[in-house]
């Protein structure tokens, strides 16, 4: 492949040591996942009756869902909304998608009791289980972002009917994706309303469409995010035009989000059971500084424009939404500090070997196929010549 | 009709015939324990202890300490948690009233364990191929037309089987002919949109450990109040996604011919 490489394709080095210390912790985390299937949950993890879920449910599986929520968001903003400007990043937030879907269900397969049975809710069919959506929706998202994400692999290999066939199918199938993101976002939020034991800090009936509308702030937080390491890390060009639109379009997500959600809290009356323990911490850290701090300063335009405050701002809302997920899946919930769970080292070694593996592959993809060339905009542009357009610095 | 447990705590001495009947039935090993602060062993209720004999020194009334021994189980809630729950439809509420578990099906994800209002299906952690385990009902007996083995071991009738109905009834009953012996309360009754496992106490439900913040309704309705829109949110998002796209599409075509005309002028 490389002789036919176009020269303007990102130059990625792989022989760093960023690289290989990568290489090492998935090492550790394959080992360690393998040491769980021999032996069991109870043998590699510090899970119990009192704490059934612990990180790999509240990172791997709730959080990892979230953080991939950039795929949809960009894929509607884009192809849906035609704002064209935005498509640099579509392709970087599409990959990221893929790659975070593939760590959760890597996440869900070693996390459930039989990992061998992952494939169950494919016959065994059980409707009023939120869970059962749940496992239907990441399936088929996956395989939607699968074919969305094998553009790039196409138009690497200049394949160019098949170029032209997603060209094609593009639409209905971003629209397919979109709809099932919005189910099964909602729905990881769903799934706690069983569990009205759940503080009340975090337990609404509203946690559906809590989820929905934190997972787009979350997507758009992601994209600018991921843009700065990518310019970092790939020397690709940075457009802060591109990206404070992206933050404009946040912080209208998280202010209707703080809104709707304090609404709730003081009209259930919920929020006078705040109280100060490590619960309300958590609440304070997360609301405070993890979405309210942020949001203002994305909504000051000097600060807004700063690759700085930018930067620090997503990087905050990230924060904020990982630890609203950890919250509401793990940390809110009385058992987990009555029982005092604390996750295993083997149980961190998963998970940071699974993140890991999605950095390694995120760069092996950059590197390999086309995700940072934007897609040719005219229908009529033969499908071949987008390959080599790749996004400049302006 | 519907079966049912009612367990009179006055009536229990605490012989623990019925835990020790419930291992013999089901097979269950006996489990390693230590000196606890409590009077029973084991401890709780576990993957090897389906019902268990909680020890509780509460003051009654008159404000003497009393002993009350408190058995506890799988409540066979008439709308389970852990059965809406369960993606695969492991655990099923039959008609007869007994919430079954089918091992073959489950894949572990847990899930059940979180939702039940009563935290009561645990897992079996230490085996790398882990399975569900709770009180069954003994639905194996009852399909058999035997009552379940805690039941029919109890020496004082502190554990009656019986139709639901009749056996609210009796609860009324006793409550109404020995009313210094019972709170008024009939535990099971109505919690989570009623069980199939029903308690009459003499002091407080809450000193005896009983959750008393269950909710009256059943907890399925509140994700399937959730899961119930999905059609019509499927339909919803597709349809403007859709309809937003030929809109944008089609004025950027109609856009880019104005531009054109424009240009040629
Ligand atoms: S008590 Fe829990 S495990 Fe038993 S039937 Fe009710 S929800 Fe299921
Ligand atoms: S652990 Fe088994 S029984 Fe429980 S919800 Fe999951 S699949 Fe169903």
């Amino acid at each position: 492949m490389k002789s036919i490489a176009d020269p303007k394709q990102a130059e990625v080095r792989l022989n760093t040591p960023g690289t290989w210390l990568l290489v090492a912790l998935v090492v550790v985390g394959v080992s360690v996942a393998a040491l769980r299937l021999a032996t069991g949950l109870g043998a590699t993890t510090n899970l119990s009756d009192g704490v059934p879920w612990g990180l790999w449910i509240g990172f791997d599986v709730v959080a990892g869902v979230a953080l991939a929520a950039g795929g949809f968001t960009l894929a509607a903003i884009v192809y849906i909304f035609g704002l064209e400007k935005y498509r640099p990043v579509v392709r970087p937030a599409i990959l990221t998608a893929f790659l975070g879907y593939i760590l959760v269900a890597v996440g869900i397969v070693l996390d459930i009791g039989r990992p061998y049975r992952i494939w169950h809710p494919i016959v065994f069919w059980q409707e009023h289980s939120v869970m059962f959506e749940v496992a239907w929706c990441v399936m088929l998202y996956l395989s939607v972002l699968a074919l969305e994400f094998s553009s790039s692999i196409w138009e690497k290999l200049r394949l160019a009917r098949l170029v032209n066939f997603m060209r094609m199918i593009i639409i209905p199938l971003v629209i397919l994706g979109i709809t099932l993101s919005t189910l099964h976002q909602s729905s990881l939020g769903s799934l706690f309303l069983i569990t009205p034991e759940l503080s009340p800090l975090w337990y609404t009936s509203l946690l559906p469409y809590l989820f929905f509308i934190s997972a787009v702030g979350i997507g758009l937080a992601m994209v600018i995010f991921e843009s700065f390491i990518s310019a970092k890390v790939f020397k690709q060009g940075l457009e802060m035009k591109v990206l404070t639109g992206l933050a404009r379009a946040a912080v209208f997500v998280w202010v209707g989000y703080l809104a709707i959600r304090f609404w709730n809290l003081i009209a259930t009356g919920r929020l006078w059971d705040f109280t100060w323990n490590a619960q309300g911490a958590l609440f304070l850290v997360e609301t405070g500084v993890g979405m309210v701090l942020p949001v203002l300063i994305l909504s000051i335009a000097r600060l807004r424009n700063s690759p700085g405050w930018l930067f620090g701002a997503a990087s905050l809302l990230i924060g904020g939404a990982v630890l609203n997920r950890l919250n509401t899946s793990l940390l809110g919930f009385p058992n987990t500090w009555q029982v005092g769970y604390f996750p295993s080292w083997m149980e961190f070694a998963v998970t940071i070997g699974l993140v890991s593996a999605a950095l390694l592959a995120f760069k092996l993809a950059v590197k390999y196929t086309a995700v940072f060339a934007a897609y040719a905009h005219k229908p009529s542009t033969p499908g071949l010549k987008s390959a080599g357009a790749v996004v400049e610095a302006e | 009709m519907a079966k049912a447990l009612l367990i009179d705590v006055t009536r229990c001495t605490g012989c623990r015939g019925c835990q020790v009947a419930c291992k013999q039935w089901n097979e269950l090993p006996g489990e390693k324990t230590s000196v606890s602060t409590s009077w029973t062993n084991p401890k709780e209720l576990s993957a090897y202890t389906w019902t268990h004999v909680d020890f509780r020194e509460v003051p009654n009334r008159a404000g003497h300490p009393t002993w009350n021994f408190v058995h506890k189980r799988c409540f066979h809630c008439l709308e389970p948690a852990c059965v809406s729950a369960c993606p695969v439809g492991a655990l099923q509420k039959t008609e007869e009233g007994p919430v079954t578990y089918d091992a073959a099906r489950c894949m572990g994800c847990r899930y059940c364990m979180v939702a039940c209002p009563f935290s009561i299906p645990k897992f079996t952690w230490d085996s790398a191929q882990p399975v569900i385990a709770k009180c069954t009902f003994c639905a194996d007996r009852l399909a058999d037309g035997q009552e379940p083995a805690c039941a029919k071991t109890c020496l004082t009738n502190a554990i009656q089987f019986g139709e639901r109905d009749e056996l609210i009834a009796e609860a009324q009953g006793r409550i109404q002919a020995t009313p210094g012996r019972y709170v008024n309360y009939i535990y099971g009754k109505d919690e989570a949109g009623g069980t199939s496992v029903m308690y009459l106490a003499g002091v407080p439900f809450d000193r005896l450990g009983f959750k008393t913040d269950i909710s009256l309704e059943p907890y399925p309705e509140r994700t399937w109040e959730a899961l119930s829109k999905i059609p019509w949110e499927v339909l919803g998002v597709a349809a403007v996604m859709s309809g937003t796209w030929w809109i944008i599409q089609r004025r950027e075509k109609n856009g880019a011919n104005s531009i054109s005309k424009k240009a040629k002028r």
